[in-house]
């Protein structure tokens, strides 16, 4: 019996569609639920880490976060206008910058300023906030630098004619016409690197950190150690989606926004 | 004759191997209505972009007032402030209202009150017919209204000569009367201008001067009833002959 293209596709569908309601049952009937739901969600185990976990960990990730974005933000601007410089050391400066801080990962960063720089120099970070906030800074600003200089290139050129035409410098220029209008183009893109961010703060716990300083992760990991259950982390993880989550969510409603002005 | 306002003079322009400007020379003077017509590719936004320096000419001077803009120690963001432009594309500052957008130079570079710039910007407004649109963004007003914002923001400086580089090229035609009404009052106030344009009945009816452009130099120029009614080129008349038989 021959059957028509379109019954051939929904015999495809719907084998498809039955494939996978077996492997979810067989999944449901094979796994031990009470031995997982034990090792990974354990209720009192999850009351346990409150308030603590927010108080303090959830605290610290936020101050690292924050700093971060701010320390990135200024300095990927100042790359980014270095790099559309008409000076030429600028520009290679910048563009050096941006290369190695984007090409080498946070983690071997975060060891070098962390440890190498103390054990090579003697030189003690004065703040332990310092020492995770800085190297993240550093490599924040490389990639916000080339999303601000797409930001600045975005905004049509004829803007910039039109504030030199009236008399304004270069640098009044770009601070009243052209950065704030390359700032609405690239919020979304920026709010992205701040989810980045948010998550990135999670590496900083490989430096030894103090009691006080101790971020998400590293409060669930020491969670783990000390009651040989994995619920902890499982916390912390739900802790970061709910800062990363609300982020995301913004991030798609304002892209349906421009979507929908630009048609 | 009186003191011109512009003068341009063995002016050359190449864009790398491209050369665009093959010595201009050209004064306006006070009150002077200088149409500069000609094919495109013949330089004349070049030249205008010149006058205020968005180009740099690779050769010759360029005087507006007693400022020498192609001198290197010339404050070049001061001069600008007596040469208003306008652009094709209009480049209204999309960020701000229409009253900030008349406003933003007059405090940042003149150094206005907050008062002071918000009453002239009105006054300009007003005199475009524009008044009910001062709190609008460039993106709610039509082309025809958006040029006659830049119009009133240029003018906002009191600039000494006003550039207008096609300004009506961009616009619907039933919006290009109204720009051309606007320019043609401020013609009849006695502003200096320097006009490029594809607008023939402008320039016939409005310039003190009509320039001919074509390959980088001044083909022709004169009088609007000569050089259009009775040219004495013949690239002149080709020109003129094409433009008309559309």
């Amino acid at each position: 019996m021959a059957l028509t293209r379109r019954q051939r596709a929904r015999a495809f569908r719907y084998g498809v569609y039955a494939t996978s309601v077996a492997a979810v049952v067989a999944v449901a009937l094979f796994v031990d639920w009470g031995k997982l739901s034990g090792a990974l969600f354990q209720w009192d185990l999850v009351t346990e880490q409150f308030p603590e976990i927010l108080t303090r960990a959830a605290r610290n990730t936020l101050i690292f976060t924050v700093f971060g974005f701010i320390g990135g933000l200024g300095m990927g601007l100042l790359f980014a206008l270095m790099r559309l410089s008409s000076v030429r050391p600028y520009r290679w400066f910048a563009a050096t910058y941006i290369e190695i801080f984007r090409g080498i990962p946070l983690l071997v960063t975060l060891l070098l300023l962390g440890f190498g720089i103390p054990i090579a120099t003697g030189w003690r970070w004065p703040n332990p906030y310092l020492q995770g906030v800085v190297p993240l800074s550093l490599v924040a600003s490389a990639y916000m630098a080339e999303t601000i200089r797409a930001g600045i290139e975005a905004v049509p050129r004829g803007q910039m004619e039109a504030a030199r035409s009236l008399g304004m410098g270069y640098p009044r220029a770009m601070a009243t016409i052209i950065i704030p209008q390359a700032f609405r183009i690239i919020v979304p893109p920026l709010t992205n690197e701040l989810v980045l961010l948010i998550k990135d703060t999670s590496l900083i716990s490989v430096l030894g950190v103090t009691d006080a300083t101790k971020d998400l992760a590293r409060f669930g990991r020491d969670g783990v150690n000390s009651s040989a259950n994995a619920t902890p982390l499982i916390v912390a993880g739900l802790v970061y989606l709910a800062m990363t989550l609300p982020l995301t969510q913004l991030v798609a409603w304002m892209e349906r926004r421009t979507k929908a002005a630009s048609r | 004759m009186n003191e011109p306002v512009v003068r341009i003079s063995g002016l050359h322009k190449k864009f790398g191997d491209n050369h665009v400007l093959r010595g201009i020379d050209l004064d306006v003077g006070r009150g002077e209505v200088v149409c500069i017509i000609g094919p495109s590719g013949s330089g004349k936004s070049t030249l205008l972009r010149c006058v205020n320096m968005l180009e740099t000419p690779t050769g010759g001077t360029v005087r507006v007032l007693d400022h020498e803009l192609t001198d290197p120690d010339c404050d070049i963001d001061r001069a600008r402030t007596r040469i208003g432009m306008v652009f094709q594309s209009f480049n209204l500052f999309p960020h701000m209202s229409v009253l900030d957008n008349i406003c933003v130079a007059q405090r940042k570079v003149l150094k206005r009150s907050a008062e002071d710039s918000a009453a002239r910007a009105r006054q300009l407004l007003a005199r475009v017919g524009l008044s009910e649109k001062e709190a609008a963004y460039p993106a709610q007003l039509s082309g025809g209204q958006q040029q006659r914002v830049a119009i009133a923001r240029a003018l906002a400086m009191d600039p000494a000569v006003m550039l207008f580089d096609e300004a009506t090229s961009a616009l619907d035609p039933e919006l290009v009367g109204e720009v051309l009404g606007v320019m043609r009052a401020l013609a009849d106030e006695g502003m200096t201008m320097l006009v490029v344009t594809h607008e023939m009945g402008f320039a016939a009816n409005v310039a003190s001067r009509v320039v001919f452009m074509d390959g980088g130099v001044v083909v022709e120029s004169g009088p609007p009833a000569e050089v259009l009614g009775n040219p004495r080129e013949e690239r002149t008349r080709r020109f003129l002959a094409s433009v008309r038989n559309h």
